[in-house]
């Protein structure tokens, strides 16, 4: 890994933009979201996806409730923006009145996991047609990083402040390990973006979760870590490296189940 | 116009579908089950899809992403189904998203859940109340129309009689004034850019830099007020020269409207009052009958919920009494002892005979 700036002192030098990372179908060059986030990195391999897969104008995204929500007005595709947990029975109803569109949802941990397990549960046993992302940070960002079902063992959090004991808050849920079990999941996979590869890895597995919607193979899932230092109480520059060794050692990166793929 | 026996369930399931209802989702329970099963056995057949969900909380999900495409679709269960749903229910109705929801109730406990929301928030539903299953046909119909006019959610208020009798329907499709483009709702065709859309609960749209909760919730307010002004449904019978006017609405009006009739036959001078919309509230009508009779008996079943609004109509005018209550057989399904014209008919006749006196 590269040195990181020290962040603790204003740059000597102005910032200089190297790059043009704003995929197409972001209308807004800025976001509000913390630095260091990961949620934006995700958004935008989902968002080149899309693209990829030609489908900007036969799109409808479903949201959940999180950090990531504020995004809902700078996405170029439909969008309906559903309760906290909610999403994937949302996009039923979408999917089911609206079969030629591509229907994607975007939700975190706290969300999915948490507050709307079942529904994704059901949607996936249920083949549905649809494709739900999840941003999972294991923690609940958005209130300001309460433990989730994500959350793993020996993490902080401000409701496990002396870290995640099993005794007494039980197990994390590896949600991509079980959904993948479902004979109506064609798709799944888990990605993340604590580095160039995996980043690049993850576009490839969210563009492969929408072709297995658009061939019409059954329910599909990428689950993605990302990046929450605010939610981990951690230096910016550190976030990449615990996703990647604390949050990765856990929930395993990779392919985990594709079903009838070409 | 052909007439058919039908239960009314299967009825109401039918009279949704040729309104153009092609979504429903819900989840068993009595007495709602067999709507449910209505829709599911019709749906598939004229095109739509009906989904038997996994609770009341997927299914008015599922609901409210079928109508965000701007289909017309709809829910229901009972109130206690509806209890879950109202999370939902407030925020589609912040989305102001056109879903016809159906409380086949057990009893009229669900007025207050109905008419103020069980959900967070200031919001409204049209509320109606059919009576027999001929009015649940009509009402189902118009309430896809009220629900695309105003977009906002309305709310049929049934129960076990209009579910499970059997009973002589029309259900032609109705026709009504035309409707505004539904040029809010998603299809998926505006991405990158033909200026997408977003249906959301937050009054923004992609363009918006934050929420105006304010702006919204304003906005919102403003169409209730609306709504109140124009969509008012009521059925009034003998209020001329009534010495006392009985309030009553749904199955428990329909019981009322009989025993009043029964009644002036044999020269009592009652009347009735029907609320056909629970929310609006017919205040205006409960007003004048109250004025003119001087006496107000609200029979309804429950513990005495709808007599709020009887009150806040009449303001201190005339006298209000509860005459009716709790009545439900063993069976809790809210079919009880009261629904009998001889009960009702007891009810009105202690009333009458009490004079002014109603304490
Ligand atoms: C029913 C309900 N309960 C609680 C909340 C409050 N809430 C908003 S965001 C959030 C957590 C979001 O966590 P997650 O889904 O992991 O997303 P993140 O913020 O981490 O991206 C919670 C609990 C809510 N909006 N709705
Ligand atoms: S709190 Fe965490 S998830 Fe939310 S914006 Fe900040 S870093 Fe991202
Ligand atoms: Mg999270």
């Amino acid at each position: 890994m590269s040195d990181i700036l020290p962040t603790s002192a204003p740059p000597s030098v102005p910032a200089k933009k190297i790059a043009g990372f704003k995929p197409d179908l972001l209308m807004k060059e800025n976001h509000n979201l913390c630095p260091g986030c990961g949620e934006p990195v995700a958004l935008r391999k989902l968002l080149e996806a899309i693209e990829a897969v030609g489908a900007q104008e036969r799109t409808i995204g479903v949201i959940g409730i999180g950090c990531y929500t504020s995004f809902g007005s700078g996405i170029d595709v439909d969008l309906v923006q559903a309760l906290h947990g909610r999403a994937p029975s949302v996009a039923t109803g979408v999917k089911r009145m609206r079969p030629e569109t591509l229907v994607f949802t975007l939700q975190g941990d706290g969300d999915m996991v948490n507050e709307g397990l079942q529904e994704v549960i059901h949607t996936a046993a249920r083949g549905e047609s649809v494709t739900c992302v999840l941003l999972n940070n294991g923690v609940f960002g958005e209130t300001g990083g309460h433990m989730t079902a994500t959350t793993v063992l020996g993490q902080r959090t401000k409701n496990s402040l002396e870290g995640r004991d099993a005794g007494y808050h039980g197990y994390p849920i590896l949600i991509g390990d079980l959904l993948a079990q479902l004979e109506g999941t064609a798709y799944a996979a888990r990605g993340s973006v604590h580095d160039a590869a995996s980043v690049m890895a993850t576009g490839r597995m969210l563009r492969r979760a929408l072709e297995t919607q658009e061939k019409g193979l059954g329910f599909s899932f990428v689950e993605v870590l990302t990046m929450c230092p605010t939610g981990w109480f951690i230096p910016t520059a550190e976030g990449p490296d615990y996703l990647d060794k604390v949050m990765g050692s856990v929930h395993t990166v990779g392919e985990l189940k594709r079903k009838a793929h070409d | 116009m052909t007439r058919r026996l039908m239960e009314g369930s299967e009825a109401m399931a039918e009279a949704a579908i040729a309104a153009g209802c092609r979504f429903f989702a819900g989840y068993p329970m009595t007495p709602f089950t067999e709507l449910l099963e209505g829709f599911a056995k019709r749906l598939p057949e004229s095109g739509g899809a009906c989904i038997n969900a996994e609770s009341e909380l997927e299914a008015v999900g599922m609901a409210w992403g079928a109508v965000a495409t701007g289909a017309r679709a709809a829910t229901g269960s009972t109130g206690q189904g509806l209890s879950l749903m109202q999370e939902s229910f407030s925020e589609i109705t912040r989305a102001e998203l056109p879903l016809v929801i159906f409380n086949m109730a057990r009893g009229q406990g669900d007025y207050y859940q109905s008419t103020r929301g069980g959900g967070h928030g200031d919001y409204r539903h049209i509320v109606l109340a059919p009576a027999d299953a001929q009015e649940a046909v009509e009402l189902t119909q118009l309430a896809f129309d009220l629900a695309d006019r105003w977009r906002n959610p309305v709310l049929i208020y049934g129960d076990y009689l209009i579910a499970h009798a059997n009973e002589s329907v029309d259900i032609t499709p109705r026709t009504y004034p035309p409707l505004p483009p539904k040029d809010w709702a998603v299809d998926g065709t505006l991405g990158g850019s033909g200026e997408s859309r977003t249906v959301n609960p937050l009054g923004v749209d992609k363009k918006s830099l934050g929420i105006d909760p304010e702006g919204l919730w304003n906005r919102l307010q403003e169409k209730h007020e609306r709504i109140e002004c124009e969509e008012v449904r009521v059925e009034t019978g003998f209020t001329e020269d009534a010495e006392l006017v009985v309030v009553a609405f749904g199955s428990v009006g329909r019981f009322v409207r009989h025993v009043v009739r029964e009644m002036r036959a044999d020269g009592l001078k009652v009347g009735f009052v029907r609320p056909i919309t629970l929310w609006p509230f017919p205040s205006e009508a409960v007003a004048a009958a109250a004025h003119a009779a001087g006496r107000v008996a609200v029979l309804e079943q429950n513990a005495g919920q709808m007599i709020d609004d009887v009150r806040l109509a009449v303001l201190g005018a005339a006298p209000v009494v509860a005459i009716g209550g709790i009545s439900t057989d063993r069976s809790g399904f809210g079919v009880g002892d009261l629904l009998n014209p001889a009960a009702v008919r007891g009810r009105i006749e202690g009333a009458l005979s009490t004079g002014g006196n109603f304490r």
